[in-house]
């Protein structure tokens, strides 16, 4: 790159200029169509990241039609009427860079990253792919295919994501968080162009969407760039947004899974808030407490001590649009039972549940945290996704007030909420049954 | 839960899969080398961005250098590594790291092990003193071996659920043969039982010397600031001779080999390809081209333009070589739904023998070596990145000029040699095919 040498004593300029931590320093656009902009001026290697984030996902496709969203995505590399299919991915690799998109229950974003002297390239691309999609009816049936072979590849061949498949949908009876962002099987059959057409129309439009770019570029030039392409694109309608509220859960649920596997497998999951509700910090501590690190609680009691489970972890998704989960997942390890591994995992729920963490429990789960933010820094791909996050639940300067609040965190709020929602009346649990079928080799 | 469904992501590492460390461009980065008086090799870049650190060590011990009936032990002495020193209980190593928010991992490969720290500026006194601590004075307490044997085993057997590890397991033991690598890593059920303790202080102490490791940092530190934690915690580190160690031939006998493992699966896992090359192979460069064509450029790749994009057969098709110090593999991996595995190997085996008879044309050559060119920015974009990639750049003796030299290495490649290379290392009479299913419902021809 002939522009190395200069980036990189810009570099040391910057750095001494910026000493804080999270600081970056973010420059917020927006078109007049409702298209924001953000972008961080990140100079310490000649890189960058663009991302377009569409605030659409599994949460918002109709009902029958499950995995709509993430097929969409897939077309989205098929051709639009400026550019050929194949034309996006080619163009993007031959000037060196990496394109990818995924898609949550929540939004879908879509990626490239390129050495910085090429990045005003998706400029161009993802403006084009924003309005102009073609969903040739042939490419969506064989990219429909292509999908039913993840969804086997992922799912249907893979004992334990099977499970969890089993046990979201039994979680939620009434939010579409109870659905796979894959789509069910008979479901992926059902989506016709049309459907896609539609929902792309609904969905795709700037005030829809935000572009994050992150890297070595300079933010006023590239903004330019962005608007002389992004506002000539018409705003789409006005979001329809599904509002749908899961009842209060009145009773454990059960689920169970018979499938070929050598291991029998574990979830239990409880209703939780999401970020920001004020209880979303402490579970976010209790979370690590749990089961961030070798020295957590879960891994040194189930793993370490009594060697019951092959692994064992907890997880909390506080950043969901709708309240979403706080679960447990373990492998039972060989010769254990199931009732050994359950029993341990119900004695530590009602171990936290009685008694507050140490101080030093609470502090080593905020140095965790804290830690794994500024580690995150060192990647732009990474850096741009924590603000796209932070912007899917309405800002990204809700990072501060995330920050402020696990800051604040007390043990005894700790124990509060693991009282207040790791509750028996609010839990659903699984267990993935092995069954063998004797097979042979040749 | 598992819900964000990250269409492509594999994929991307399939681009990385063969130039992956260690791939190029001018970029200014600046690296110092040194050798310490006990014969350790500091590479060392500075840069001042984030107050972190990441510290990647490199130890010239792998599958390697395991006896056959040891297998299992390069990989059960690095997972031991972090539980109990002289000075710490693996209990007491494992809350201090957690409790600066650090990471400190031990990992064994084919032919070396490494051991990498991540940790904070503020901490990093701290995180050097636990990092020492594992690398000089590990005890291998009896009670962790046996805990951690158990876990291997456990998770062994966890992965006979994965057919993309049972397919992995067979193709390796039919291309190596006898040679340590076409074992498992992490060795098996019967060889695990054997390591004892004593292997395992024998195999630390020989190998885990200053003078057969090559220690790399990157981040936010100064070589005084280097100098004075490596002073402090490494000053006595000794050096020490090295035993002789017989590698094991690698037969690559030519021979059409069929696998067949039948299991309750809706999709058919697939893997076809042979002994590939190592390293050092004069060809790597001309390799790295074909294959990119082939099926390592992603998206753009034949393989996966016909297999996916046209077809509609399969979510993932790839190829890759995997080039160690000696020989490795080169291999073409996809899942597809029982029915279809004929068609995508009718297929795949098309497009090889296309690769091996036809000369590419000169867009796509152009294409490739833009991709391998111009995508070595991204390979050095965060300092985790470069620790690792300087510590690979000396393991295999690519030189201080690397770098620089990649754009050239990539560029000088004609399409004759991506002919050349593509009849000398693909092969469409002699190969390994492994395939895992469900046999009755995918009905092989082959």
């Amino acid at each position: 790159m002939r522009t190395a040498r200069i980036v990189f004593f810009s570099l040391f300029i910057f750095l001494c200029l910026h000493a804080a931590v999270y600081a970056a320093v973010i420059k917020e656009y927006r078109l007049e169509n409702g298209l924001k902009v953000l972008i961080i001026e990140e100079h310490k290697a000649p890189v960058a990241t663009f991302q377009v984030w569409y605030r659409t996902g599994a949460r918002d496709e109709p009902a029958g039609k499950s995995g709509l969203s993430h097929l969409l995505e897939h077309m989205m590399f098929k051709g639009t009427t400026k550019y050929g299919p194949s034309v996006f991915s080619n163009t993007v690799q031959k000037n060196g860079g990496t394109d990818n998109a995924y898609t949550t229950k929540d939004y879908t974003v879509y990626f490239e990253l390129f050495s910085s002297d090429r990045i005003a390239l998706s400029i161009d691309l993802e403006a084009d792919r924003m309005r102009n999609l073609l969903l040739e009816p042939k490419e969506v049936l064989s990219e429909r295919q292509v999908v039913m072979e993840e969804r086997r590849l992922r799912y249907e061949d893979d004992p334990q994501s099977s499970l969890f498949e089993e046990v979201a949908a039994a979680t939620f009876k009434v939010h579409p968080y109870r659905r796979p962002v894959i789509g069910w099987m008979s479901d992926l059959g059902a989506i016709e162009r049309t459907d896609l057409y539609d929902y792309y129309n609904a969905n795709y439009s700037p005030n829809n969407a935000v572009i994050i770019i992150v890297g070595d570029v300079n933010a006023d030039e590239i903004f330019s760039k962005v608007r002389s392409s992004f506002e000539h694109i018409p705003s789409g309608p006005p979001k329809k947004s599904i509002v749908s509220v899961e009842p209060a859960q009145r009773g454990e649920k059960r689920v169970v899974l018979q499938k070929e596997a050598e291991l029998p497998f574990i979830i239990l999951t409880y209703h939780t808030p999401s970020f920001p509700h004020e209880d979303s910090y402490a579970l976010d501590i209790l979370n690590v407490i749990l089961s961030g690190g070798k020295s957590s609680r879960l891994y040194q009691s189930i793993v370490y001590e009594k060697k019951i489970a092959l692994d064992v972890s907890a997880d909390y998704g506080s950043f969901n649009r709708d309240p979403y989960l706080f679960y447990f997942y373990a492998t039972v390890a060989p010769g254990k039972e199931i009732k050994e591994v359950e029993d341990a995992l119900y004695a530590e729920i009602a171990k936290i549940r009685k008694e507050a963490p140490s101080a030093r429990e609470v502090q080593k789960a905020k140095n965790q945290i804290e830690s794994s933010f500024i580690m995150g820094q060192d990647s732009i791909y990474l850096q741009a996704m924590k603000y796209g996050i932070f912007e899917m639940l309405g800002d990204w300067r809700l990072i501060d007030t995330y920050l402020d609040g696990i800051r604040l965190v007390t043990p005894q709020a700790v124990m509060e909420v693991a009282g207040k929602y790791l509750k028996e009346d609010n839990l659903t649990e699984g267990i993935l049954l092995p069954i063998k079928k004797v097979k042979r080799e040749e | 839960m598992k819900s964000e469904k990250f269409k492509r992501l594999v994929l991307i590492s399939l681009l990385y899969a063969i130039v992956c460390l260690l791939s190029v461009n001018a970029l200014a980065l600046e690296t110092t080398r040194t050798i310490t008086p006990n014969g350790l090799t500091v590479l060392h870049s500075e840069n001042h961005n984030l107050p972190i650190v990441m510290v990647t060590l490199l130890v010239k011990a792998g599958q390697r250098h395991e006896a056959k009936e040891k297998a299992g032990l390069a990989n059960l002495s690095a997972k031991l590594l972090g539980e109990g020193t002289k000075n710490r209980s693996s209990r007491e190593i494992s809350e201090e790291i957690d409790f600066i928010g650090a990471s400190l991992d031990a990992s064994a490969g084919n032919d070396f092990t490494t051991i990498t720290l991540s940790v904070l500026k503020k901490d990093l006194d701290k995180g050097f003193e636990l990092f020492s601590d594992i690398l000089l004075n590990t005890t291998f307490p009896q009670a962790e071996i046996d805990r951690k044997r158990e876990e291997i085993k456990g998770s062994l057997r966890q992965q006979e659920e994965d057919p993309s590890f049972l397919a992995g397991r067979a193709f390796k033991k039919e291309v190596f043969g006898k040679h340590p690598y076409g074992r498992l890593i992490q060795g098996s059920t019967d060889t695990l039982d054997t390591i004892t303790q004593d292997d395992l202080v024998t195999f630390y102490s020989d190998f885990f010397l200053p003078n057969n490791a090559i220690l790399s940092v990157a981040g936010d530190l100064t070589s005084d600031e280097l100098n004075a934690v490596m002073k402090k915690y490494l000053g006595v580190w000794k050096k020490a001779d090295l035993p002789l160690i017989p590698y094991g031939d690698i037969a690559g006998e030519k021979a059409k080999k069929i696998i067949k493992i039948d299991k309750e699966l809706t999709q058919a896992n697939i893997i076809l390809g042979n002994l590939g090359i190592s390293r050092d192979n004069p060809d790597y460069y001309a390799v790295s081209v074909m294959n990119y064509l082939l099926g390592g450029g992603g998206f753009s790749s034949r393989l996966m333009q016909s297999v996916r994009d046209k077809m509609g057969l399969a979510y993932d098709v790839h190829s890759f070589f995997s080039a160690y110090k000696e020989r490795g593999s080169f291999q073409i991996g996809v899942q597809t739904k029982n029915e279809s595995a004929n068609v995508a190997l009718d297929e795949i085996l098309r497009q090889i023998e296309r690769m091996r008879s036809e000369m590419v044309s000169d867009e796509e050559l152009s294409d490739a070596k833009a991709y391998l060119t111009g995508s070595f920015s991204r390979r050095l974009d965060t300092s985790r990145k470069i620790a690792d990639f300087f510590a690979s750049v000396e393991f295999y003796g690519l030189g201080a000029d690397y770098i620089s030299k990649y754009p050239s290495f990539i560029n000088s490649v004609t399409k004759e040699d991506v002919l050349r290379v593509a009849k000398k290392y693909l092969d469409t009479e002699h190969y390994v095919l492994v395939v895992v299913a469900n046999q009755e419902k995918a009905m092989l021809k082959y």
